[in-house]
């Protein structure tokens, strides 16, 4: 089995959210990126693949060389080869549109991808990558088994758990329950050392037009402190939650 | 041309979210100068919508389309938009919802925001405000295609009611066998229990909590408000609550008019996930807990001193303003 696992390079969640040149661009000053956690419980399950059934690994990500160290941290942890698609991505339909490349020129069975980013929050590409290539979409995955062509998927709903069956070729957006947290892998030195020695390829991008434009970024607005209570007079939080707040 | 907007139904009911759907649709159809088309599939009675400004409702009866399937509703919502010539459609930020947009936005080549927050600042050129960077902040998207697909946050605009009388069209799809490639073998779903996607309360636990054995605390103060109960990411990593109540960065985000927050410090991912809701309560023994930064009210007290009596207080206010 042929996987494909889409890395998305985005800012460690403990960083603080500021923009430059006029807001209209997100200030990486002093920030550590990551592999998004969505995809690394994807890499993860893609791993068990490769363990107990026998599969390849590629990684896959949109955007410039201050990126590879994140596909090699992928290598380290144990992806088989990587590709750089070397574009900025602009938005959800253009890095799909990207992505939809790779994947007809690698034949790929499985595509694991997060359900969304954790800076920009589309949740579009897996979605729209699935249908570009004209693949089984199941997105919020919390659990895939595989059989030969046989696929056994659940997704998160509202509320509950839903199993699915379907075929390969498939995409999934895939999120925390995909693996345990405690699954997740840190790379050792020797993978370290072997990331090395991988082959990292770099893709030039295909013509695509972008359909959306971030034009502008916010803070939120600065909160005011907070009206404390005391423990012993809780009446005046039931007061507060419906005669101030409104909210019971 | 009018705005086409997706109102999800369960069991045939409307769900709420359809309604708020169904209010946002009339502002931006206000605004663009056109009525609101919804789309209802397997509906059992449309006249609700006629109250939230819907004009027309496109009736989609299929016993194939009982169970949600994501690519046979995006190309019924795909053909529903070419026969209204809609420039314009709503979806909302369920799981469903979400799901189904990215399938449909390539079939209608529109571009699609996700987490839209309010109205568009203008609609010539398109430009809505969405959630980034998990509710860490905003930004202004402008959608540049001709056709423009918009999520909705819950939560995020409410209600508007309104007194027009929809009429009542019926709409059959043409589906293909390739539009069932994925079939339901299941659904497990808590019934009866408030979720998170849907409350309008959420209450929460953190390690505080010391244990899965002193949950029934915060399930009798949900059951009291109504509310969900959910957790945060150290609690669902030791196994005390389903990660299906993890709120946070890589958990569940959290758009809710309360949530009140027990035991629980306030990690910046945690944040993150909550950022959205409206009032904050923090119940922590730890007067330095970093979410008192972040809450509009808070109880600097023992949770299994305070959360108890809380409990009794909202019982007997209940009871009163029943």
């Amino acid at each position: 089995m042929k996987i494909l696992v889409c890395i998305s390079h985005v800012p460690d969640t403990t960083s603080k959210i500021n923009f430059t040149d006029g807001d209209t661009r997100f200030d990486t000053n002093g920030v550590q990126f990551v592999i998004n956690p969505n995809d690394e419980f994807g890499l993860t399950r893609a791993m068990w693949f490769k363990e107990k059934q026998g599969a390849s690994i590629t990684v896959v990500n949109v955007g410039g060389p201050e990126t590879e160290p994140t596909l090699r941290k992928a290598l380290a942890i144990g992806a088989d080869e990587a590709i750089r698609v070397n574009t900025e991505p602009t938005d959800g339909f253009f890095v799909a549109k990207q992505l939809a490349k790779i994947v007809a020129d690698g034949g790929f069975d499985l595509i694991i991808a997060g359900r969304e980013s954790i800076d920009y929050n589309g949740g579009m590409v897996p979605g729209m990558l699935a249908t570009l290539v004209n693949a089984n979409f199941v997105n919020t995955c919390i659990g895939l088994e595989i059989n030969d062509n046989d696929v056994t998927a659940i997704r998160e709903i509202d509320g509950g758990k839903e199993t699915l069956k379907t075929s390969l070729p498939l995409v999934i957006g895939g999120q925390k329950g995909l693996v345990e947290e405690s699954d997740l892998r840190i790379p050792n030195m020797r993978g370290i050392m072997m990331a090395r020695q991988k082959k990292l390829t770099v893709a030039e991008p295909v013509e695509a037009t972008k359909e959306t434009t971030a034009v502008k970024f916010e803070n939120p607005a600065p909160k005011g402190a907070v009206k404390l209570v005391s423990p012993d007079n809780l009446d005046e939080l039931v007061s507060l939650l419906h005669n101030e707040a409104k909210v019971i | 041309m009018s705005v086409l907007v997706y109102t999800e139904t369960e069991n045939g009911k409307f769900k709420k979210t359809a309604f708020e759907v169904a209010s946002y649709a009339k502002e931006v159809a206000a605004m663009m100068g056109t009525s609101v088309t919804a789309i209802a599939i397997n509906a059992e009675n449309a006249t609700e919508l006629g109250s939230y400004g819907v004009d027309k409702v496109l009736m989609v009866k299929n016993e194939k389309l009982n169970t949600f399937n994501a690519k046979a509703y995006a190309d019924t919502l795909k053909q529903a938009a070419d026969k209204e010539q809609a420039k314009v459609i709503i979806v909302s930020s369920s799981a469903d919802s979400k799901f189904m947009a990215p399938i449909l936005a390539v079939k209608l080549n529109a571009g699609y925001a996700s987490n839209v927050v309010s109205l568009p600042e203008s609609t010539s050129p398109f430009k809505v405000k969405r959630t980034a960077f998990s509710n860490k902040a905003f930004n202004i998207t402008e959608i540049t295609t001709d056709v423009k697909l918009v999520g909705v946050s819950k939560n995020s605009f409410g209600l508007k009611e309104n007194t027009a009388t929809a009429s009542e069209e019926a709409f059959a799809p043409e589906l293909n066998n390739d539009d069932f490639t994925i079939k339901v073998e299941s659904v497990d779903k808590a019934t009866g229990k408030v979720t998170i996607a849907d409350a309008d309360i959420v209450v929460s636990g953190g390690r505080g909590l010391k244990g899965p054995e002193n949950w029934n605390m915060i399930e009798n103060l949900a059951e009291v408000l109504g509310a969900a109960t959910a957790c945060s990411k150290p609690v669902s990593d030791m196994g005390w609550r389903p990660h299906s109540e993890h709120v946070g960065q890589t958990g569940k985000p959290v758009a809710s008019n309360l949530y009140i927050a027990i035991g629980i410090s306030g990690a910046i991912q945690h944040l993150a996930g909550i950022n959205a809701s409206k009032v904050k309560v923090v119940i922590n023994n730890d007067p330095e807990a970093p979410f008192f930064k972040a809450a509009d009210y808070g109880v600097v007290g023992d949770a299994f001193e305070v959360v108890p009596r809380l409990t009794e207080k909202l019982k007997e206010f209940k009871a009163n303003n029943a």
